[in-house]
């Protein structure tokens, strides 16, 4: 198999997880899209591990753990944000806007 | 893409590897585009469970099982849980809703298009005709109480025994960088949910 075949499937999830956090308007679904781009690089780092050494798994196995605690931070965040809102729409989050 | 072409058409091919390979691309792909368009937020979930399910395969080809479990249990044991829980939280419409989108689709649709243009053009160009080497791993020897190196790959956990040597040995630090990082994320996280 080459390596280009999962580089490229990378490249089409990482994309579309791209166009998902630009266009959403859900916060929980921006954070779906995040994990869209997360699992996109995690691919990456397995390819190249396959073909070099045993390192990328490692990091994949550190962005695992890492986008456990972001999925977690980031639901908390938006449950406080529908709590305070009463909505979750972040196109409406733009008090820092002059 | 002529050196895609030229490698495609070899005898050394793997075809059914390749045809279960395209049949799970096309699979995630259609899945991931179904995330990011569809108008039910629970539906969102469920396809995000077909991209992650797709993602743990895709390291079982490419020879990583403990990332494989490890893909499964996390996300799919925890964090579509998380999400759907974030879900019910937050009261989303549980049918069909118009307003899911906001009006930069054109937008996204053309920075998506372009990124995907890039970074398909630059690998292409670095690793159009690299092949993946499944045989060349090297199974860890160990010894036995005799002090005589055994062969463990008989065992089929090779592999994972020598992920842990690495975790465990070069990757120790950031290692417990990062179990101290889920315990911050994980205080955080009650500090910042917590009713007062």
């Amino acid at each position: 198999m080459l390596l280009n075949q999962f580089l490229l499937l990378a490249a089409v999830l990482f994309s579309v997880g791209v166009y998902g956090v630009i266009v959403r308007r859900n916060g929980v679904l921006v954070l779906m899209s995040v994990e869209l781009i997360l699992n996109a690089v995690n691919i990456n780092l397995i390819a190249f591990s396959t073909f070099w050494g045993l390192g990328g798994q490692v990091f994949a196995l550190f962005v695992i753990a890492v986008a456990a605690a972001e999925v977690g931070v980031g639901l908390a965040i938006v449950l406080l944000i529908y709590r305070n809102r009463r909505s979750v729409d972040i196109d409406q989050l733009d008090e820092l806007k002059g | 893409m002529t050196s895609l072409l030229a490698a495609a058409s070899s005898t050394s091919f793997d075809v059914p590897g390749n045809v279960a390979f395209a049949v799970l691309a096309v699979l995630m792909v259609v899945a991931a585009i179904r995330v990011v368009t569809t108008r039910n937020v629970v539906h969102a979930a469920l396809w995000l469970v077909v991209v992650l399910g797709g993602n743990a395969v895709v390291y079982l080809i490419l020879q990583a099982e403990f990332v494989a479990l490890t893909q499964l249990l996390v996300y799919i044991g925890a964090i579509i849980v998380l999400f759907l829980f974030g879900i019910m939280l937050t009261r989303a419409p549980l049918g069909r809703s118009e307003d899911l989108d906001n009006n930069q689709r054109w937008i996204g649709a053309v920075v998506g298009v372009l990124l995907l243009l890039v970074i398909g053009y630059s690998v292409t160009q670095s690793w159009g005709s690299d092949r993946l080497d499944f045989a060349a791993y090297d199974l860890p020897q160990v010894s036995d109480v005799a002090g005589t190196a055994v062969e463990v790959g008989g065992s089929g956990n090779g592999r994972t025994q020598a992920l842990a040597n690495e975790i465990f040995g070069d990757y120790l630090i950031p290692f417990e960088v990062v179990s101290v990082l889920l315990t911050g994320a994980l205080i955080g996280a009650i500090v910042l949910a917590r009713r007062d």
